[in-house]
């Protein structure tokens, strides 16, 4: 929760650029209704479809669900940030994209990438899609190279793994691809070991390598909470411009909001498990709908700092080996309703959607309360 | 490159003290021991002139220091003493023995390695009951004493099936084919537990690295599940591996005291073993101070081989 909100302005310049991206990589038939120009893209072919997507961790004596029920449609060409807290599920449904998750973990529903369900894929055709249509970029570059081998071999190892070319003309292509994310002399550093990197430069290297095949779709798990601040911006920075150049999709998880406002298109809240809020990031920013992005938007340091006082979202992360029935977010919810036990369907609002009672059961009750809610903070 | 050299360069430095050391421990050490070598050697009806010509002779009655500079220097030159016994010269007796027991400890190593590494990834990396039948087959062969299964592999090998010799031993210059047939058993008996050692050892190593992060993102590259395991995580997980199979290799050459005396191969142990028994300590020194170096040097050889495997592990000592 680093990047404050008054940043908003300076990000515009920037969002204008990557959507001018989306829309080249993407024809768009028609504008959405709503003015922003951040949804621009919003009839454009999803490129990966989540369909009630659940993944349950069988454990010895209990299952934990960590993703319960989420529907979710990517655009092709856009930025889409995952937000929530660790543990609500975000870097679980990306790993379930990738088909990482450990054999304990039992997914159910659909993954469609590109119409194609990967929950029921082979293996082998699995394993060909990843690190070629779909890369992965992890949270800590200390840990997601391999030590004992040279950067550049890691680069060019996935350039092998894909493509039947010479050794030679992987390692030009790896050096190609480290200049390209702003590794200095890429032909001297190419035998390195990642330990004499720094960690911005490690990422830079893993970044490479995710993008050596030109993946179509990129999911970055948390790529910059490992490292310092400046190099954050750095690195997104980059992210930006690599998924521009590449006319690429990407899926950005992350718990920090700024960086949800610096590079994304649209966000989606994830809480327990639960996807409850889907909208364009000014959307997001300018009317959250949902008790809790509310909640998370008002526990924003910048906001907080008016009153002299941290806000927090008042209550614990319910246990989801003994996840409560309906709304996961009800007990810490003040708007709690007898309702609120079965699930609440996701329903149209604005440019996105929200999976809470409150926007079908009353709506005029509803924007009372959001008022009370604003002006409370 | 340069950090390279300097590692082993720093290393191979390291190991002199520790093969000093070792020379004054082994000299001392023979010397602590009860029994006088003179007497023995001239038998109990021997007068005490000539107990003392002999120790004369022998250097026997100069200072200790004295004693161990006359020695080491020869050592140093190449002149391990004379046997009291036989009058030959210690490097020609470790010139037949010390082969032997080489191709012994040798092919013992090579086959726990190329068994146990193989098996202990397959035991990390495959179902339930891979994981249990190794775990079995590693408490016995761990627990088994190479006497008792030498004698179990003779009862079996030549008792039952009639298929090789029990013991004895021909010359690998006179007939190779032979040569081996009569090292298959002591082989075997040397290697089982070594090889469950290296068994247990790979398997605990892969496992630690498995749950790492750069596991996933291999795996996120889209490599195959097999350059996965086979390049990437048995070499992070090769530390362990590499340690455990030198220090293992010093316990091999304690087995084959055993095994040589157990199947009458007339290698170093056996050696060894008779020249304590006769108090022969210039040969007791020599054999011991040969096997000492050497598993020093596998040790040296261990280091290296460690550092070529992981990177880190050179500059964190050259640093």
């Amino acid at each position: 929760m680093s990047a404050p909100l008054e940043k908003d302005g300076q990000e515009d310049g920037q969002k204008g650029g990557t959507v001018g991206a989306a829309v080249t990589a993407s024809p768009t038939t028609a504008s959405s209704t709503t003015a922003s120009s951040t949804t621009a893209s919003a009839t454009a072919a999803p490129i990966l479809a989540f369909d009630d997507v659940r993944v349950d961790y069988r454990g010895r004596s209990s299952t934990v669900s960590a993703v319960a029920g989420v529907s979710l449609e990517l655009r092709a060409g856009e930025t889409f940030g995952l937000v929530g807290e660790s543990g609500c599920g975000k870097t679980t449904l990306s790993m379930a994209v990738m088909g990482l998750l450990p054999d304990r973990a039992q997914v159910s529903g659909e993954i469609r990438f590109r119409g194609e369900d990967l929950v029921t894929m082979p293996a082998g055709r699995r394993r060909r899609l990843r690190g070629d249509d779909v890369s992965m970029v992890f949270q800590d570059p200390a840990t997601s190279l391999d030590a004992t081998f040279p950067i550049g071999e890691q680069v060019a190892e996935t350039i092998r793994a894909h493509r039947s070319v010479s050794r030679r003309e992987a390692r030009d292509r790896a050096l190609q691809l480290l200049a390209e994310v702003g590794i200095p002399d890429p032909a001297a550093r190419y035998s390195d070991p990642p330990h004499r990197l720094s960690g911005g430069m490690r990422q830079r290297v893993v970044i490479a390598a995710a993008l050596a095949n030109d993946p179509d779709l990129l999911l970055a798990d948390e790529p910059t909470t490992a490292l310092d601040v400046t190099i954050q911006a750095q690195i997104l920075d980059l992210l930006a411009q690599l998924k521009q150049r590449h006319g690429m999709t990407m899926l950005l998880i992350t718990h920090d909001l700024g960086v949800v406002a610096q590079i994304c298109d649209r966000v989606g809240v994830m809480y327990a498990g639960q996807l409850v809020e889907v909208a364009p990031v000014d959307q997001l920013f300018a009317a959250p709908r949902h008790p809790y992005t509310r909640a998370l938007l008002q526990a924003l340091p910048s906001r907080a700092q008016r009153s002299g006082r941290l806000a927090v979202v008042e209550g614990q992360v319910p246990d989801l080996s003994e996840p409560p029935s309906g709304c996961r977010f009800k007990e810490r919810c003040p708007h709690r309703m007898p309702v609120c036990d079965t699930t609440p369907a996701a329903t149209p609002a604005g440019a996105g959607s929200v999976a809470c009672w409150l926007e079908t059961v009353d709506r005029a009750t509803n924007v009372e309360l959001a008022e009370q809610v604003g002006g409370a903070a | 490159m340069t950090a390279r050299l300097a590692y082993v360069g720093r290393r191979i430095l390291l190991t002199i003290p520790v093969l000093i050391a070792t020379s004054i421990f082994v000299f001392l050490l023979i010397r602590l021991v009860p029994g006088d070598p003179v007497q023995t050697m001239l038998g109990i009806r021997a007068t005490p002139d000539n107990v003392a010509t002999v120790r004369a002779q022998l250097g026997l009655d100069k200072p200790l220091p004295e004693q161990y500079w006359t020695w080491i220097t020869g050592v140093l030159h190449g002149d391990l003493g004379q046997d009291f016994i036989s009058h030959e010269p210690i490097t020609s007796l470790l010139g037949v023995s010390l082969p032997i027991t080489l191709e012994l400890t040798v092919l013992a190593m090579l086959l726990a390695v190329l068994v146990g590494v193989p098996l202990g990834v397959l035991a990390a990396v495959k179902g339930r009951w891979t994981r249990r039948i190794s775990g079995g087959f590693v408490v016995a062969a761990i627990s088994i004493p190479e006497f008792w299964l030498g004698i179990m592999l003779v009862l079996l090998f030549t008792g039952v099936l009639h298929l090789l010799p029990p013991n004895g031993w021909v010359p690998i210059t006179q007939d190779v084919g032979l040569n081996i047939t009569y090292m298959i058993l002591p082989v075997l008996a040397l290697a089982l537990g070594q090889t469950a050692y290296l068994l247990r050892t790979t398997r605990a190593a892969m496992l630690g690295t498995a749950g790492e992060p750069y596991v996933a993102f291999l795996h996120a590259k889209g490599l195959r599940t097999r350059t996965v395991i086979y390049l990437h995580m048995l070499r992070n997980a090769s530390g362990p591996i590499v340690t455990v199979a030198g220090i293992q290799f010093g316990v091999l050459l304690g087995g084959a005291i055993v095994v040589e005396n157990l199947f009458a191969l007339p290698g170093v142990g056996r050696m060894v073993v008779g020249a304590i028994s006769n108090r022969n300590y210039v040969v007791v020194q020599g054999g011991v101070l040969v096997i000492a170096t050497l598993f020093i040097l596998v040790n040296l050889l261990t280091d290296i081989v460690h550092g070529l495997l992981d990177p880190r592990v050179e500059e964190a000592v050259a640093r």
